[in-house]
């Protein structure tokens, strides 16, 4: 059994050809740009979506433990009170109360996979694991990882990488493509920005690099966290120094629509207001002519 | 975790300010292309003058069939010709591009109808008062209580006139003559005046002692040798009139292709064509022949243009005579002619009710050859190529894609559906060829099928398939829950089959649906039948009759057995809202009983109002097609299943048998307008569901689970069915997206989906392009089965596009 936020088929971005790709719920790293944030925490949470909600009250009637109180325009919960039950989720007509995480077993997600086969195997494609950081329920992804070797299934796993060196080891043989986020080189601004210190994640790169497994580096590109050119280079000098031979990283352009989940979790976005934007054409271009300097080739979007 | 980083939404690559490119286009045909968007259709009294003058004189003098080829032939005799500047394919049907001409035979336009043409909104048609008059004085009063519309009318029982009104299905041939057919390669290999001898053969074996039909087919042959003479002095005026404006040029170069026009036209059609050029003009003057003579659905269509011109364009490029970019410019040429014909409006229409300018001509590219190899050729690209380059609304094109077909033309045509212009439409041909050897059609000749209009698949050159109507398929469950009463007109239209709260179990009650649909499929091809005979005894279309196998060899018309292959078809509409409906009734009703009949009965007569907790319940909780859901799609299979049930087999008039089609054009939006508030939360008067479609936001797992949800009906049982996806620009932004794209289709056709066709726009272009038309004039979308300026439709079409769910992937 595992805990999982989202499924979603032709899926064209997360991997070769069209895939299907499983969220799990639960993250290590809480980076102030996440646009995922429902999947950051291993435990169901309520959603509440303002514009769904009809004010028909369905909800606030069904709530044993009176967290619910009505407002003019909409509905709020009084997080003191709620146990996260799903009742409300259960009545309420338009999906405006959502409970985020499902318990799905291997079973189930064989099942929806199976489903897809015939644009996976059409396309090249395959399934993809991502998050949240599918590591976090390293045992379930196993099981899940080897049913789809067996099942002739091509597998992805989009992960932070923060992981004990022994999970990865242990996975690593049945994962087909790794998808790794390379966020900063520094690690203190690692930490400020995402939690966590960068050390563990730089080893499992190299680790992957040294084992020959097959993996994508993406660099969520963001004007005042990552694009100065003291970080590109040290990024681009790390991977360049790996034995690696893809030699290739995509560049993501920063957007900021992980602001609405907030609101719909009732979390607040970047609270500390750190300044992030999208970065200029020119920053791109002289990024990607950095990397090229390093004899990496580097793409935008995916 | 990627999404945070993709392209903003909005993105598109459609661009309101610039215009499209049309660079590839040289000099000639950017000029004639201008003048194609900017002509104003308009409506041309020539041709009823001349038939009614012609009737007047001759009706009762001659049989039936020699009749109508002697009044062809006083059209092309005497009608006024058009050879437009720069123009090197030749030939109108009105006395000017645009102008289309009435046929008051089938059904003769009223004066109202005339001035409302004249001044309405959308698709307007421009006559002037005098035409006006000069109509109501010769034309209007000779075909009083003679036009077959009246005919038909006048027969039809109470009970099916009712049905109609309701709204239950509609009749195509009270407007139109039969049509729907695409021609094969015969016309590139003989001339008329070989198809002449033919004819006199096929006389000279006649055999008056035995055969009591001898007398019956020696009219329609005569009738068919006289429809050849038609054309023939048609083109050799074309000749001449060429030749004199030669003699007035004074440019050396248009005096040149004046000349060489002439020469072409007094080789085709009476000869074989021999090079190029003189093919597409040979296929012209046919179109044009069987679009004068009669009115009928889809203007007609070459069938597979790329394989049939192939060897003139490999013999005239090995011996130098044109180049590539002169086979463009030709097929240009070609292209703009058919966009110079709109569709010849209705009658009793209101503003409102106006639907298209298109005529349905839709160019087949790519498939198989009828050896079964693959036939994508270098013309298929340059068609590609053509369509993209034009831009225009008319002619329509589809991609036809067998597991043969390369990856390559694939991809092309998936760049071209990128550009969102909503065409090519993309079609199964292994598909399309196991539903017509199910129907009984030789694999040659399947083979040599295609799609001649919107989805309807036949064997070109050999078959006449007749739509005969749509059907309102949600209406009938409408009246079921109201024990055959139309709730919107208060009226007992059906049987009664019990009052909704009587029912017990879902069964009963869908046993009662079935019940309403086999009396209204009863009434429907009770009727048809009808009007089949109508059309055979007096509106024989004798040179249409010529190109379709075996009309000459039956000494029959094509409206009456002559061709090979006679199959009649009734198009069901509204698969999505009936099925979500019925997964409602079975889930909360009958199943989880979260409502009582009485509940929901309330709701939609009221249309929801005060029951929106209700309705979003519905729509939120409810497994609805398109999702891959085997609790929906297990009811969509059972209602596809018993509508071929019903329909399949039932014996039309020409020894052929009636098929389910499942298509909708823009008829969902016709019906929606009559049907209340259904089960599925669809409110009252709102668009149904479109061909096989998902309801309009039903569908929420993304494309590849519509397709899945498609691929569980058994299409191959079918005529045809339709498939709408609406894609976002940004799904369709980089190279291997199209690849992905490519895949999608290819999975689909390997569950044994029939067609495809997408939309790819956002919500908000469509918007925008709402707000201020004038920036969008180009914006071509998709509607069913063709492509529409988006500006040139009403409200109610423009708001089906913008409802259909939008599939976006992360």
């Amino acid at each position: 059994m595992a805990l999982l936020f989202d499924i979603k088929r032709y899926s064209v971005n997360d991997g070769p050809g069209i895939r299907i790709t499983f969220f799990f719920k639960g993250c290590p790293l809480t980076c102030i740009w996440c646009h995922n944030p429902e999947g950051t925490q291993l435990r169901q949470q309520k959603l509440y979506t303002e514009s769904r909600c009809i004010g028909c009250r369905t909800c606030s009637a069904a709530c044993p433990e009176k967290a619910l109180i009505p407002l003019p325009d909409g509905m709020a919960t009084d997080a003191t009170r709620c146990l996260v039950c799903g009742r409300c989720a259960n009545v309420c007509p338009t999906k405006a109360m959502e409970i985020s995480g499902m318990t799905l077993t291997p079973d189930h997600v064989m099942a929806e996979i199976e489903k897809e086969r015939v644009f996976l195997e059409q396309s090249g494609g395959g399934v993809t694991f991502c998050g949240g950081e599918p590591l976090m329920q390293s045992g379930f992804l196993y099981k899940l990882l080897r049913r789809c070797r067996n099942a002739d299934i091509r597998t992805a796993v989009d992960t932070t990488l923060f992981c004990p060196e022994k999970k990865l080891r242990v996975i690593m043989a049945y994962v087909d493509l790794f998808l790794v986020d390379l966020k900063h080189m520094d690690t203190h601004l690692h930490h400020r920005y995402c939690g966590v210190f960068n050390r563990r994640i730089l080893n499992n790169i190299r680790l992957l690099a040294i084992e020959s497994r097959p993996f994508l580096i993406r660099i969520p590109l963001i004007e005042g966290i990552n694009t100065d050119e003291g970080n590109i280079r040290a990024s681009a000098s790390f991977l360049a120094s790996l034995p690696w031979t893809e030699k290739t990283v995509q560049l993501l352009p920063y957007h900021d629509i992980g602001k609405g989940k907030h609101a719909k979790l009732g979390t607040v976005y970047n609270p500390a207001n750190i300044p992030m934007s999208t970065p200029s054409a020119s920053t791109i271009a002289s990024t990607i002519h950095i990397f090229e300097s390093f004899g990496i080739s580097a793409t935008v979007g995916g | 975790m990627i999404t945070a980083q993709r392209a903003p939404h909005s993105a598109s690559n459609f661009d309101p300010q610039g215009t499209i490119n049309i660079g590839g286009l040289n000099d000639r045909i950017k000029r004639l292309r201008q003048e194609s968007i900017d002509a104003e259709p308009s409506l041309s009294i020539e041709r009823a003058i001349i038939e009614t003058r012609f009737y007047k004189e001759n009706e009762g003098k001659y049989p039936v069939p020699i009749l109508r080829a002697l009044n062809f032939l006083e059209i092309c005799q005497t009608k006024t010709l058009h050879i437009g500047k720069d123009e090197l394919i030749v030939g109108e049907r009105g006395p000017a591009p645009k102008a289309v001409p009435t046929f008051p035979e089938l059904t003769c336009h009223s004066i109202e109808d005339l001035r409302v043409l004249n001044t309405r909104e959308l698709q307007r048609y421009t006559i002037t008062e005098e035409e006006i008059r000069i109509y109501a004085k010769e034309v209007i009063p000779y075909w009083k209580g003679r036009t077959q519309r009246e005919r038909i009318f006048n027969h039809v029982p109470q009970a099916w006139r009712d049905l109609y009104e309701a709204g239950l299905f509609t009749e195509f041939m009270e407007q139109r003559a039969p049509g729907h057919t695409a021609l094969d390669g015969k016309i590139y290999r003989y001339g008329l005046l070989e198809v002449k001898k033919r004819i006199a053969c096929e006389i000279e074996k006649l055999d008056f002692i035995n055969d009591p039909e001898a007398t019956d087919k020696q009219e329609e042959l005569q009738a068919m040798s006289i429809s050849c003479d038609a054309a023939i002095v048609f083109a050799r005026r074309h000749a001449d009139f060429a030749d004199r404006l030669a003699k007035n040029e004074t440019n050396p170069t248009r005096v040149r292709e004046l000349r060489a026009i002439a020469r072409i036209c007094r080789r085709v059609p009476a000869y074989a064509p021999e090079t190029f050029w003189e093919a597409i003009q040979m296929y012209w003057f046919i179109h044009l022949g069987t679009i004068t003579e009669l009115n009928g659905w889809d203007a007609m269509n070459p069938g597979h243009f790329d394989q049939h011109l192939l060897p003139f364009y490999e013999r005239d490029i090995a011996e130098g005579r044109i180049t590539r970019d002169d086979a463009k410019e030709l097929l240009s040429c070609f292209w703009i002619k058919v966009n110079n014909h709109p569709a010849p409006p209705k009658v009793g229409i209101t503003a409102k009710e106006s639907g298209t300018y298109n005529d349905f001509t839709n160019i087949n590219i790519g498939g198989i050859a009828p050896d079964g190899s693959d036939a994508v050729n270098e013309l298929s690209y340059i068609m590609l190529e053509v369509a993209e380059e034009l831009h225009i609304l008319q002619p329509g094109c589809s991609v036809h894609i067998s597991a043969s077909t390369p990856e390559r033309f694939l991809r092309s045509a998936c760049k071209l559906i990128r550009q969102g212009h909503g065409y090519p439409s993309v079609f199964n041909v292994d598909a399309y060829i196991a539903e017509m050897l199910r129907q009984g059609k030789t694999l040659t000749d399947a083979r040599e099928g295609g799609c001649s209009g919107c989805i309807e698949v036949g064997a070109f050159g050999k078959e006449a398939y007749l739509l005969t109507g749509y059907l309102n398929v949600p209406k009938i469950l409408e009246i079921t829950l109201h024990d055959g009463l139309d709730p919107v007109s208060g009226k007992q239209v059906g049987l009664h089959t019990g009052a909704a709260a009587s029912f017990r179990t879902f069964d009963e009650l869908y046993a009662a649906f079935i019940q309403q649909l086999n009396h209204i499929i009863d009434l429907k091809v009770r009727v048809s039948n009808y009007i089949d005979r109508m059309f055979a005894k007096y509106a024989p279309a004798t040179f249409l009759s010529l190109f379709i196998d075996d009309c000459i060899a039956r000494g029959r018309d094509y409206y009456n057995c002559g061709p090979r292959y006679n199959t009649t078809y009734i198009q069901c509409t509204g698969l999505g809202t009936v099925t979500d409906s019925l997964s409602v009734l079975k889930k909360h009703i009958f199943a989880d009983k979260t409502f009582t009949m009485d509940q929901l009965l309330e709701a939609l007569d009221s249309n929801f109002r005060e029951a929106e907790p209700m309705r979003q319940h519905i729509l939120n909780r409810t497994p609805f097609f398109g999702n891959d859901d085997d609790e929906a799609d297990d009811i969509a299979r059972k209602v596809y299943d018993d509508l071929y049930a019903s329909i399949e087999g039932r014996p039309n008039t020409k020894g052929g048998i009636f098929h389910l089609n499942m298509l909708s054009t823009t008829c969902h939006v016709y019906f929606g307008k009559i049907t209340g508030a259904t089960p599925n939360g669809r409110l009252a008067f709102t668009s149904i569901s479109d061909g096989t479609s998902p309801s309009h936001g039903a569908d929420t797992h993304g494309p590849s689970s519509v397709v899945k949800s498609l691929g569980k009906l058994d299409q191959i049982k079918s005529g045809g069915t339709l498939l709408n996806l609406r894609f976002l620009p940004s799904l369709l932004k980089r190279e291997e997206d199209v690849a992905k794209l490519a895949s999608l289709i290819r999975s689909y056709f390997s569950l044994g989906g029939h067609h495809v066709q997408f939309n790819i726009v956002d919500t908000a272009t469509l918007l925008a392009a709402q707000q201020s038309p004038e920036a969008y004039r180009d914006l071509l979308v998709r509607m069913a089965g063709y492509s529409d300026y988006f500006n040139d439709m009403n409200v109610d079409l423009q708001a089906d596009i913008i409802a259909r769910t939008e599939q976006e992937a992360f």
